[in-house]
C-alpha cells in the first residue's frame, strides 16, 4: 500500500481557515455561534463528519451547509455533544445531597438552572433527589439547552431501557432513597419519566456563547458544557455565572473543569473540591 | 504515547527509564474505563521522576511534565499549547482514545511531536500515529514481541505508520537519548 502523502503546516492552516469560514456561515445562516469552542475538540467533530460523508474538503461541506438544511441537522448532531446519563458521576449527587440540601432547605423558594441540559436526564435526577429530600414543591427547575432537537427530548423524557440498568446503579450510589423504577414507567423498550416530575420544570433554548443572564438563581449546573469551549468564551460565562447566582448561591461543574482558569476565582468558596461545588460568596461590606 | 491491554506495565517501564530535566511533555492514553479519579495517574507518580499531572480542561502544557487522560474523556491539545478534553463518541470503543489525541498533537506541533504506540488489543492509535507521521513527526512502536498484547503495534507498524520499532526497554532510553540530544545541539 502506498503511504500516504505529507501534510504541510501550510496545508493545516489552509485547513484551520476553512473551519473558521465553516463556522462563520453556520452563525449567519442558522444562528448557531460555535465559532468560540475549542478548536481542537471542534475540528475532530468536524472531521469526524468530512470522513463520515465523504468531502474532499471543509470548503466542500461549507457548500453543502450552506445549501442544505438537512444536512446541516446532521453536522450539528456531530457538533454538539450529548452524552448524559442519570445521576451521571453519582459521587457528585450524593455530595449535593449532603452538602448543598442542607442548606436549600432553609430557603422559601429555590430556583435551579441546568445550562446544558442535553436529553435531560440529568434534569429529571435532580427532580427526583429534590423530591426525595422534600424540596421539590417549593423548587423550580430551568433546563436549556443551545439544541432544540434534544430539548425536545428532554421534555418527553423518554429513555432507552437498556440505559436504566446503569442508571439504576448510579440512583443507588448517589444515595437514592427508593427505587428509580418508583418514578418511570416502562413501555415496551421504553422507559418513560413520570409526568409528575416535570411540573415544576421549564425548558428553554438559551445559547451560552451569546444569551444573557438567566435570573436570580439559587444553584446553577453546568457539568461537561464548558469543555467545549476556549478560554475566552469560558471566561464569559464564568461572568454571566456569577451574575445570574443569587449571593451563596451554589455552582456545580464537571470533575474537570476548572474555576483556576476562569479568571472569576475570588468570587467563590470551595464547597467540595473534587466534585467541583461552589459557593459564590456573599458581598463584603466597603470598608 | 498511548496504550492499552498491558499499558501500566509498559507505561512505568518507559516513564522509569526519564531522567530529571527531561526537555518534553509527555501526554500519555491508557485505555480504561470511565471513572471520576485518575487512579493511573496516581499509580504512574511512583515510577516517574517527572511530575505526573491529572490534568484538567484547559491546563497548560509544560515540558518535563507527564499528563495522563482522566477516565473517560478524549485528551486533545489545543493550538494555545493547553489540554482541551472532550466526551465526544469513544473511537474504537474508547474514550479516552489515542487516535483523538494524535490527530491533535500532530496538527498543533507538527514534526515537534513524537507518537509512540505501546502494548494493546485493539487498532486504537494507528491512524493519529500516521497523522503524525505525514506531519512530519517521529513515529515509534514497541516491538510486539515485547507487547504483552501485540495487536495495537502490529497495526500501526502494517499500516506503515512506524519509523522505529523498538522492545520496551529500549523506549524509554531512546527518547531520552533523542530529546536530550536534540536540545544540547
Amino acid at each position: 500500500m502506498e503511504p500516504r502523502p505529507a501534510i504541510s503546516d501550510e496545508q493545516v492552516q489552509v485547513e484551520d481557515i476553512e473551519i473558521r469560514l465553516l463556522l462563520e456561515a453556520i452563525y449567519q445562516l442558522y444562528g448557531y455561534d460555535f465559532r468560540s469552542y475549542s478548536p481542537a475538540s471542534m475540528r475532530r467533530r468536524i472531521m469526524h463528519r468530512l470522513t463520515m460523508s465523504g468531502f474532499a474538503t471543509v470548503l466542500e461541506m461549507t457548500d453543502r451547509v450552506l445549501r442544505d438544511r438537512q444536512f446541516f441537522v446532521t453536522l450539528l448532531n456531530d457538533l454538539t455533544v450529548n452524552v448524559t446519563e442519570m445521576f451521571r458521576d453519582p459521587e457528585f449527587y450524593k455530595a449535593f445531597r449532603e452538602e448543598v440540601v442542607p442548606v436549600l432547605k432553609t430557603f422559601p423558594f429555590i430556583k435551579i438552572w441546568h445550562a446544558g441540559c442535553s436529553t435531560g436526564e440529568e434534569i429529571y435526577s435532580m427532580a427526583i433527589l429534590l423530591e426525595e429530600e422534600g424540596l421539590y414543591e417549593r423548587a423550580m427547575l430551568y433546563a436549556t439547552d443551545i439544541d432544540k432537537n434534544v430539548l425536545a427530548a428532554a421534555k418527553k423524557g423518554i429513555y432507552p431501557i437498556h440505559a436504566f440498568k446503569q442508571y439504576t446503579d448510579n440512583y443507588r450510589r448517589a444515595g437514592g432513597r427508593q427505587s428509580l423504577s418508583d418514578y418511570a414507567t416502562a413501555r415496551y423498550d421504553s422507559v418513560i419519566m413520570e409526568q409528575r416530575l416535570k411540573r415544576n420544570i421549564v425548558f428553554a433554548d438559551h445559547d451560552l456563547a451569546t444569551d444573557q443572564v438567566f435570573g436570580e438563581m439559587h444553584v446553577i449546573l453546568c457539568r461537561n458544557v464548558l469543555i467545549y469551549f476556549d478560554r475566552p468564551l469560558q471566561q464569559r460565562v464564568f461572568k454571566l455565572f456569577g451574575e445570574s447566582l443569587d449571593m451563596g448561591g451554589f455552582l456545580c461543574l464537571g470533575t474537570k473543569e476548572s474555576l483556576r482558569f476562569s479568571g472569576n476565582e475570588e468570587s467563590f468558596d470551595v464547597v467540595n473540591r473534587s466534585l467541583r461545588i461552589f459557593r459564590k460568596r456573599q458581598m463584603r461590606p466597603n470598608a | 504515547m498511548g496504550a492499552s491491554w498491558g499499558g501500566l506495565n509498559a507505561y512505568s517501564s518507559v516513564l522509569g527509564a526519564l531522567p530529571d530535566g527531561f526537555p518534553a511533555a509527555i501526554m500519555l492514553v491508557q485505555h480504561q474505563n470511565a471513572s471520576t479519579e485518575n487512579r493511573l495517574a496516581w499509580l504512574l507518580a511512583r515510577y516517574s521522576r517527572l511530575p505526573v499531572v491529572a490534568p484538567e480542561d484547559k491546563e497548560r502544557i509544560r515540558p518535563g511534565h507527564v499528563y495522563v487522560a482522566p477516565p473517560g474523556y478524549h485528551m486533545l491539545v489545543d493550538a494555545d499549547e493547553t489540554i482541551a478534553l472532550s466526551m465526544y463518541r469513544a473511537v474504537h470503543f474508547s474514550r479516552p482514545s489515542i487516535d483523538e489525541l494524535f490527530f491533535s498533537a500532530g496538527h498543533v506541533y507538527g514534526k515537534k511531536v513524537i507518537g509512540v504506540i505501546l502494548t494493546g488489543a485493539n487498532e486504537d492509535g494507528s491512524e493519529g500515529l500516521d497523522y503524525i507521521r505525514r506531519r512530519g513527526g517521529l513515529t515509534l512502536a514497541q516491538s510486539p514481541q515485547s507487547s504483552e498484547a501485540p495487536a495495537m503495534p502490529e497495526a500501526a507498524i502494517t499500516k506503515g505508520s512506524v519509523r522505529e520499532v523498538l522492545d520496551l526497554e529500549r523506549i524509554g532510553p531512546y527518547l531520552a537519548e533523542f530529546l536530550i540530544g536534540l536540545r544540547d545541539e
